[in-house]
């Protein structure tokens, strides 16, 4: 389970993330909404280890592990997946050789033994065809002339290829048609049990008729500043979310209620 | 091809009847002895009654530029020119020096209007006694300075620039006004053995621009000089200085215009900006110079020494520049961006015609950490025409983080003209990142047709497309001047004044 | 016989005159007026300095200091060779041809020794290279013992050929300058994959000049990988006909300082010239890349792609010139240079260059440099790979890009391993 307290982190000196609390209990998906420069993105970026991003305050642990002072492939091998929003190309990286490098040396943090290219071509064609990707997509580089929806599903093949116990889908949403939101939404829900936890990022609501969460949690400002079950996302949608902002004292408005407090 | 051919025969009806800048004033002038020696040099400095420690700066110069050679690297012909055989000095007679519109010659006022730099109507329409004018038609007002030959002759809205304590004068004013600014920038960023044309410079200067914006100041008017040479035989030899002291902001716009001569005129200019902390210089240039006739005779050769200091953190300095005119152009606005965070942006758009060559670019010098730089040449080769965008980017080994792009664009119109690029990176910083692109072609046969089709004539469809060509560049232009840079471009190719 | 002055353009000059009788050809007049004209160019500009434009960015100085002499007589005996890229091969050992090393026989076109078939090259000998221009080819043409000389004649498809360059460490610093003649008749093709290994201080100034005639194909891939006590300084001059192709690929991993320089003309309607390579320098070592391309006629086409990699101490070059003449409508050519810088001591400097008279015409260049990029570093990372094996990867997938665009497989697979090999060497000396 992931365990969030008291979060804070800055961009250059800019302060994002302002104290989040928060806990995804194992075998739970749960959501995470907010409007635009929220916070949202830099969260995952945080609990990844991406550069740049400074944690000035609080923790977090994944299974009861202090993932916060681990390099980034060491989170990655402690179970810890992000589903990037903008998934990066690298060309002359072919797909097929990425994965199973990932895979292997999430294998060997994990304690297990690496596959051979035959095992793994076995797991990969297999998933792949799961999320209805074709089978070229091993050869190509990975990323390049992919289009939007395609690089989705190749985030969520690398996250059943990689089978981590907390996944973080990061607006993995965007840029989706409704064919594609169903197939990367089967590939999550197919992973759903007793050992996989998730928190989807997101901005509308669609998602989650597809994903439905134990619990919402509304991100402002940096913090969170409301949680409820699947319902929360339905009120978000019909009153958006300058209603919460209403709702709240002033002291946690994201709009200047900062300077007044 | 006949579309092609029907354009390329509109670009060859451009002759120099195009040029309605062309006329010559006819003023009562004085000039200094023909030639150039040590006696010149002490004759201009006495002429403008000048401190002792300037014509010792002068001195040093010339001794410089004596033991100098005339640079060959550049992708442009003429025969030597004969520095012996020009005039270093030509003024209106009368006063020399800056004086009240009144006194001003009428036929120089005249002038001026003829050349739509209307310096007296501008002073009246604005109110210039009446402080917190309300500029006519909604525009902003302009504040000009004119410099005609070797002196400038009229600088308006003094008096309201100053109670910002802002200083636009002649630089011979602020020699005699702001003698420790003067001093202490003067060469500080073109130094007097910088390069032939800025020695040269730096011996014979006459006049020019000085700008100085106070700390924090944002200058509420677009600055401009006009320059203007008239007399024959004489070479124009302006000296421009701005500072913009800690986080102020300045737009300067300058003109250029000439007689038409069957002789090559010279115009060496030396530029020079400081940009302090947080400051921003914004400098813009439509060179309308006399480029000479349809056969390649007369014009002026403008080479010109441009470069911009930023020594102040998050300084910034633009250079934008339209080249349409001069028989040659070589000219290199340049930033040294020393302070951290600074940037340095260059845009230019370089036209040549009939014989006129171009061999124009900028350099980059990225001393600072994070600096960044954005480099954008257009450059449009016609008639006999050759241009040749040339470009240094310099990264150095503390300058992390430093980021530069540049795209150089070439279109072509006609076979018997020539584009090229010559950009030159050198990087020793690993975290820097440079990306250049450079592309050449011709205006496409489908976009021709495309806009005859809709009914634009053969001359209107290359305007038009050329004009989308520049874009990028004519949009870093102030309003009025980009209005008239576009009819520029259209009327240097066309051949239909507009 | 000792001279004073045994270093630099005098010393070289010195030892033209002590051993132009001895040279190969020496009673050949049409030679003798070839190699004193060469003289004369090279005595008149000497070693390119950095003031010379074109060697902006590129010292000789440390060649031109060195006390090199010519080997002038062969090593004899077996020699150990490098692994075989090819059946086919000419083996040259200090820039003289070994016959009892190559295996050349039954093939369907000439490959033969220079040395000993001189009156057949006198027609091709100095029709391309420019001594007057290069000052390097000047050098060369002074005082080329030997080369290969390759004749196929037209329509014949000569298949592979591997030459073979060995420089053996005689224990002072030596210097050898081979001249090799390749002309392909017209729709003959060829494949010749170089590999150049050699230690000791020594200098290996190579000069080409190669005719591809009309709809006749040439694909040459170099593998510079002399040791780092080893200057390379190799000139190609290549002019291609109608409808010909000259394909290009070169990786420099390996010398001390490299210079490829590459002047080719495309002087034929429709003829195609692709130059492509990689180069890498790691501590202490200078790559440099310089290419200029003459499009001479219409419809012809040329693609360029170099890649630099930069590790410790080391400097990078990369200067290319296009030129598209007035006549050469149509023409469409595309360059592109990147660099990847791995230290923070590293330099790369890099002049594309456009000279364009032709107005129908499609030309671009660009140029990239820059350190690892971080965003697919944390990607790969964020995968679970470590940032060392994820860093070997992009600079893999970097380098392989450049490789992509070669089709024969046997080359191909010789470069890649040339990259594989440099990568993992840098590599095991960091860790």
């Amino acid at each position: 389970m992931l365990r969030i307290e008291g979060l804070s982190a800055e961009i250059d000196g800019k302060e994002i993330l302002k104290g989040i609390d928060l806990e995804v209990p194992t075998g739970e998906v749960h959501a995470i909404m907010g409007p635009n420069g929220s916070g949202k993105s830099t969260l995952s970026y945080v609990l990844s280890g991406r550069e740049g991003y400074e944690v000035t305050g609080g923790t977090a642990t994944l299974n009861g592990v202090d993932i916060l002072a681990m390099e980034p492939e060491e989170r990655a091998a402690a179970g810890l997946f992000l589903a990037f929003q903008y998934p990066v190309e690298l060309p002359g990286v072919g797909n097929a050789t990425f994965l199973r490098t990932a895979l292997n040396a999430v294998r060997k943090g994990r304690g297990e033994s690496e596959l051979d290219a035959m095992q793994f071509l076995k797991v990969a064609r297999q998933r792949m065809k799961a999320l209805s990707m074709p089978e070229d997509m091993l050869k190509r580089g990975v990323n390049v002339g992919f289009s939007g929806g395609e690089k989705k599903r190749n985030e969520i093949l690398q996250m059943a290829m990689l089978e981590p116990s907390m996944a973080i889908l990061d607006e993995t949403d965007s840029g989706l048609d409704i064919d594609a939101l169903k197939i990367v939404s089967d590939g999550v829900n197919a992973m759903r049990g007793p050992g996989f936890s998730a928190l989807v990022i997101t901005h509308y609501q669609r998602l989650l008729d597809y994903i439905v969460p134990d619990r919402v949690h509304v991100l402002m400002g940096g913090r969170i500043v409301k949680s409820g079950g699947p319902e929360l996302a339905h009120e978000l949608e019909a009153q958006g979310y300058g209603a919460i902002q209403e709702g709240l004292p002033s002291k946690h408005r994201f709009d200047g209620g900062e300077a007044a407090a | 091809m006949p579309a092609v051919n029907e354009t390329i025969e509109a670009v060859q009806s451009v002759t120099e009847s195009t040029y309605k800048w062309g006329f010559e004033t006819d003023i009562e002038m004085e000039f200094a002895p023909k030639g150039l020696n040590e006696d010149i040099v002490r004759f201009i400095s006495a002429k403008k009654n000048e401190p002792a420690w300037l014509l010792e700066w002068r001195l040093r110069a010339f001794a410089l530029w004596k033991t100098m050679e005339t640079p060959l690297w550049a992708a442009v012909k003429h025969p030597p020119i004969d520095f012996q055989d020009s005039y270093y000095y030509a003024a209106p007679k009368e006063k020399v020096g800056p004086k009240s519109l009144d006194e001003v010659d009428p036929e120089l006022l005249k002038t001026y209007a003829k050349l739509g730099i209307p310096l007296r109507e501008q002073e009246i329409l604005a109110g210039v006694e009446g402080a917190g004018s309300t500029p006519a038609e909604g525009r902003m007002p302009i504040a000009i300075d004119a410099v005609f030959d070797s002196v400038s002759v009229a600088t308006s809205y003094k008096e309201r620039l100053g109670k910002e304590g802002i200083i636009f004068c002649s630089i011979s004013e602020a020699v005699q006004e702001h003698p420790d600014l003067v001093k202490k920038y003067l060469g500080s960023v073109v130094p007097q053995g910088d390069n032939f044309y800025a020695a040269l410079n730096s011996a014979v200067f006459t006049d020019g621009s000085f700008v100085y914006i106070p700390k924090g100041v944002r200058c509420p008017m677009e600055l401009s000089t006009y320059f203007r040479i008239n007399a024959k035989s004489t070479g124009q030899f302006e000296r421009t200085l701005i500072i913009a002291d800690a986080g102020s902001h300045v737009s300067y716009l300058e003109g250029c215009t000439a007689p038409m001569r069957d002789e090559n005129q010279l115009h060496a200019a030396v530029v020079e900006l400081v940009a302090m902390d947080d400051a921003t210089i914004k400098y813009s240039t439509v060179q309308n110079w006399y480029p000479g006739d349809a056969e390649g005779k007369g014009g002026i050769y403008n080479f010109v020494t441009k470069r911009g200091a930023c020594r102040g953190a998050r300084s910034k300095i633009s250079w934008t520049q339209v080249e349409t005119g001069s028989a040659i152009t070589w000219k290199y606005p340049s930033c040294i961006l020393q302070g951290e965070d600074s940037v340095g942006e260059f845009y230019s758009v370089a036209i040549t015609n009939n014989y006129q060559q171009a061999d124009t670019g900028t350099k980059m010098f990225h001393i600072g950490p994070r600096t960044k730089s954005t480099i954008v040449s257009k450059g449009i080769s016609a008639g006999h025409g050759q241009n040749t965008y040339r470009g240094l980017v310099r990264i150095g080994a503390k300058a992390t983080g430093a980021r530069n792009f540049t795209q150089c664009d070439s279109l072509l119109i006609g076979d018997l003209c020539g584009a090229h690029t010559v950009p030159y990176i050198e990087n020793r910083c690993m975290s820097a990142k440079v990306e250049h692109e450079a592309t050449t072609s011709r205006i496409a046969e489908d976009q021709l047709f495309y806009c005859r089709q809709r009914g634009l004539t053969q001359e209107e469809a290359v305007g038009l497309i050329v004009n989308g060509f520049c874009r990028e560049v004519l949009k870093e232009l102030p309003m009025e001047f980009a209005v008239e840079a576009q009819k520029l471009l259209q009327i240097s190719l066309e051949g239909s004044v507009g | 016989m000792t001279t004073a002055v045994a270093t630099g353009a005098a010393g070289f000059l010195a030892r033209f005159e002590g051993l132009k009788d001895h040279l190969p050809g020496a009673r050949k007049p049409w030679l003798n007026t070839l190699r004193a004209d060469a003289a004369a160019h090279f005595a008149a500009r000497g070693f390119p300095t950095r003031r010379v434009e074109q060697w902006k960015y590129t010292d000789l100085g440390a060649v031109a200091q060195a006390h090199f002499t010519e080997p002038l007589t062969m090593v004899e005996g077996a020699i150990a060779l490098p692994v075989a890229n090819a059946p086919d091969r000419a083996v040259f050992v200090d820039g003289r041809f070994r016959a009892d090393l190559s295996m050349l026989a039954g093939l369907p076109y000439r490959a033969v020794g220079l040395a000993q078939h001189l009156d057949e090259a006198e027609a091709q000998l100095g029709a391309l290279a420019k001594p007057q221009h290069e000052p390097l080819a000047a050098l060369n043409t002074m005082l080329f013992e030997d080369g290969l000389f390759i004749d196929v004649p037209a329509g014949i498809d000569g298949g592979l050929l591997e030459l073979v360059s060995i420089a053996l460490d005689p224990g002072r610093p030596f210097a050898f300058h081979p001249r090799h003649l390749i002309r392909l008749g017209a729709g003959a093709s060829l494949t010749l994959i170089e590999t150049a290994t050699g230690r000791g201080q020594c200098l290996h100034n190579p000069v080409f000049e190669i005719t591809v005639a009309e709809g006749a194909t040439l694909t040459h891939g170099r593998l510079l990988q002399e040791e780092a006590t080893v200057f390379h300084l190799s000139t190609i001059y290549a002019t291609i006909a109608a409808g010909g192709t000259y394909d290009n690929f070169t990786v420099a991993a390996g010398p001390r300082l490299t210079r490829n320089e590459i002047h080719a003309a495309l002087t034929g309607p429709r003829a195609t010239c692709h130059m492509n390579g990689a180069q890498m320098a790691a501590e202490g070592q200078h790559v440099d890349t310089t290419t200029s391309l003459d499009h001479a006629a219409p419809d012809c086409a040329s693609r360029q792609t170099y890649k630099t990699v930069l590790t410790g101490r080391s400097r990078g070059v990369f200067q290319g010139k296009i030129l598209v003449r007035r006549e050469a409508q149509k023409t469409d050519g595309y360059q592109m240079n990147q660099a990847l810088l791995l230290s923070e001591d590293a330099e790369i400097d890099s002049k594309p260059q456009l000279e364009i008279y032709a107005d129908d015409v499609k030309c671009s260049h660009g140029a990239t440099v820059g350190a690892l990029d971080a965003d697919s570093l944390f990607y790969l990372r964020a995968r679970g790979i470590p940032e060392s094996q994820a860093k070997a990867m992009l600079v893999e997938a970097f380098l392989h890009e450049a490789v992509e665009t070669v089709t024969d497989e046997t080359l191909r697979a010789a470069l890649t391993r040339a990259l594989d090999s440099w990568w993992q060497r840098q590599g095991a000396a960091a860790a």
